[in-house]
């Protein structure tokens, strides 16, 4: 599912202008965005959390040259599933269809 | 303190015009529609965040950590997410704060 057919998705359960959804949507994704950027979690109960981790500065190489790059420590976004979606998604692989 | 899905429909009656109502349905549709995707085994793919996967893990052996007793860790589906380019440039210049 592509952001474009997630849209469309709900659009029909809901009464709203496609407008306003499409809006909806990308302000969803700014917020999260802008919250992570800032080093803030999200958390969203049965869905899964969202946060930083700690990447340690280290020595990289160049695949085309083999030449050595030092590349400084950074963060990088995380999520963890929450337990409903832990379990609904495993059970979805038992029972195909469902 | 965490995001969470009342900050989100809060920025949805700010900046979309829903009334309350509205932007807590919506928040809760749409973590649902990604839910029930990933759920019939179909990945998503939010361009300019990221994509959550599916992959499926086979069986391996396992221990109970307490009693150290061999349990195998069964077959089973899980999700990943692989955050997109324009998210990763975004945070990685992020200045910890020493609590994450």
């Amino acid at each position: 599912m592509t952001k474009s057919e997630l849209i469309e998705r709900l659009a029909e359960q809901s009464h709203l202008p496609i407008a306003d959804v499409e809006l909806s949507v990308r302000t969803i994704l700014e917020i999260m965005s802008s919250a992570l950027a800032d080093g803030e979690r999200i958390e969203i109960r049965g869905f899964g959390s969202f946060s930083l981790h700690h990447r340690k500065p280290r020595i990289g190489r160049n695949p085309k040259t083999g030449e050595s790059v030092a590349l400084p420590a950074k963060f990088v976004p995380h999520f963890k599933p929450g337990k409903e979606l832990r379990d609904r998604v495993n059970d979805g692989a038992k029972n195909p269809g469902a | 303190m965490a995001l969470t899905k009342a900050d989100l429909a809060t920025a949805l009656f700010d900046e979309v015009g829903l009334n309350k109502r509205e932007a807590r349905e919506f928040i809760d549709n749409y973590f649902e529609a990604i839910r029930r995707s990933l759920e019939q085994g179909d990945s998503v793919k939010l361009s300019g965040y990221g994509n959550f996967q599916l992959r499926d893990k086979k069986t391996r052996p396992g221990r109970n950590p307490k009693t150290g007793e061999e349990i195998p860790i069964k077959a089973r589906r899980v999700v990943t997410f692989k955050p997109g380019q324009k998210l990763r440039n975004r945070v990685e210049s992020y200045v910890g704060s020493g609590d994450q």
